[in-house]
């Protein structure tokens, strides 16, 4: 098993990669198309700003690439929101692998939602051992809306898409790899899947 | 929903804890990283690194303890302390730091929080502000509240939003170390005048003082250093003393 972190240097993918030495499990930071395309698992953590990052994966033609993998691909942060058609931060184009907008919190809401928030209708395999009402870890101005694939949904101001699946794909918006015992269990869960 | 977050602060000496009451009488408190651990096993939401040295070395040893922080931790960090240019944001950022905390140099160079945030994300970028009371207005302080400066906490904070910085750490330097409690009606009104997270800093003696600030003072968050290091609050008991206060809080 070897695990590819996409990593176009524009911030902090280190957690995602300790995260995974904790676990014993090889793993490689790269934005290499060959490391991807070979790798058993892909984790794309999402950097900086969602036009930037989708700057970046162009440049390396990871934006073709990225749909057309076929091990289990997880999406964390602003990995999740960019497999949405479009975003409203930047209002660009994402990776379009599920259907729907990621749009920006409204009302009287502070901005970013930062902190440990509750998961609630969980389904599917990440999220084996995981019980309803656990909280994660996470830091976000903009949320995707709830979809068809929605597989866990949290609450700030109004419900929306906390996981998503389509076939190998996988998006969280939490940081596993910052929300403890319940983080490291779903690292795990998406590490069995084949 | 949401929960609150309890942060325990802890100062940073030349890759070593130290414990003091206001910067004096500092004395060796052991370990950060087995520190960190300790509150991170006992409940604490986030923590927060406070380099306080000023030696040559500090950046080397700086860098090698926020790797083996991040090692040890699977809870958000962040580090503040002296960082004044993208060059030591990046340097702390890359060695898996969660966030930076800027304090002074963001006075100086207001520029700094635009550039970091463009640079690494908004959710990167903690200001930290210190101010006490001059003449009933609070006005921003800096090197730990001794160098006055003519900015109003307010106006500051909201130009802090606009740069874009993801979330202010308040310290009202008339609480800090009273054991009297935090400065909820300043930091019920900052929440007012913007739409950043805020954590509140300085007064912390016992755990109403924590139920206060949540329900008083509007905080999202609530950073403290000595109750914890000398063992006067407990976090598992502080966090089920709010949940039994109705707050909404991690156990």
């Amino acid at each position: 098993m070897k695990v590819a972190v996409i990593d176009y240097g524009a911030g902090n993918v280190k957690s995602v990669s300790i995260a995974l030495d904790r676990l014993g499990v090889a793993n490689v930071l790269t934005d290499d198309p060959q490391q991807i395309r070979s790798a058993s698992h892909v984790i794309f953590p999402g950097q900086g700003t969602a036009g930037m990052a989708m700057q970046k994966l162009k440049s390396k033609e990871l934006d073709r690439l990225l749909p057309t993998l076929k091990q289990p691909v997880l999406g964390i942060c602003l990995g999740l929101q960019l497999l949405f058609e479009h975003t409203d931060e930047g209002f660009v184009a994402g990776l379009g692998i599920i259907k729907g907008q990621v749009k920006r919190f409204e009302g009287a809401l502070k901005i970013p939602q930062m902190g440990w928030n509750q998961l609630t209708s969980l389904n599917g395999p990440l999220f084996e051992g995981i019980a309803s009402g656990t909280y994660m870890y996470l830091v976000h101005s903009y949320y995707a809306p709830i979809v068809p694939e929605t597989t866990g949904v949290a609450f700030y101001g109004l419900d929306y898409s906390v996981a998503v699946q389509k076939d190998n794909f996988y998006g969280v918006q939490f940081h596993p790899e910052k929300s403890g015992k319940a983080g490291r269990c779903l690292l795990q869960n998406f590490l069995k899947l084949r | 929903m949401l929960a609150k977050r309890i942060i325990p602060c802890l100062d940073i000496k030349d890759g070593r804890t130290v414990k003091g009451i206001n910067f004096k009488n500092l004395r060796d408190a052991g370990d950060p990283v087995a520190l960190a651990a300790r509150y991170a096993q006992e409940g604490a939401d986030e923590l927060v690194f406070l380099d306080i040295s000023a030696t040559e070395q500090r950046r080397r040893t700086l860098q090698t303890l926020v790797l083996n922080v991040a090692k040890a931790l699977d809870i958000p960090f962040t580090v503040g302390g002296g960082i004044a240019s993208l060059e030591d944001a990046h340097r702390v950022l890359k060695n898996g730091a969660d966030k930076v905390a800027i304090n002074s140099a963001a006075v100086k160079t207001p520029d700094l929080i635009n550039t970091l945030a463009a640079e690494f994300g908004n959710q990167c970028i903690v200001v930290a502000i210190d101010a006490k009371q001059v003449d009933h207005q609070w006005k921003v302080h800096l090197v730990g509240g001794k160098e006055p400066t003519d900015l109003d906490l307010f106006q500051w904070a909201q130009e802090v939003e606009q740069r874009g910085a993801g979330e202010i750490l308040f310290t009202s330097m008339d609480h800090d170390g009273t054991k009297n409690g935090f400065a909820c009606s300043a930091l019920a009104a900052l929440s007012k005048k913007v739409r950043l997270p805020i954590i509140a800093s300085g007064g912390a003696g016992n755990i109403d003082h924590f139920i206060e600030v949540f329900q008083e003072g509007n905080a999202d968050a609530a950073l403290a250093a000595s109750v914890f290091h000398f063992d006067e609050i407990s976090i598992p008991e502080l966090k089920q003393n709010l949940k039994n206060n109705h707050l909404q809080i991690r156990l």
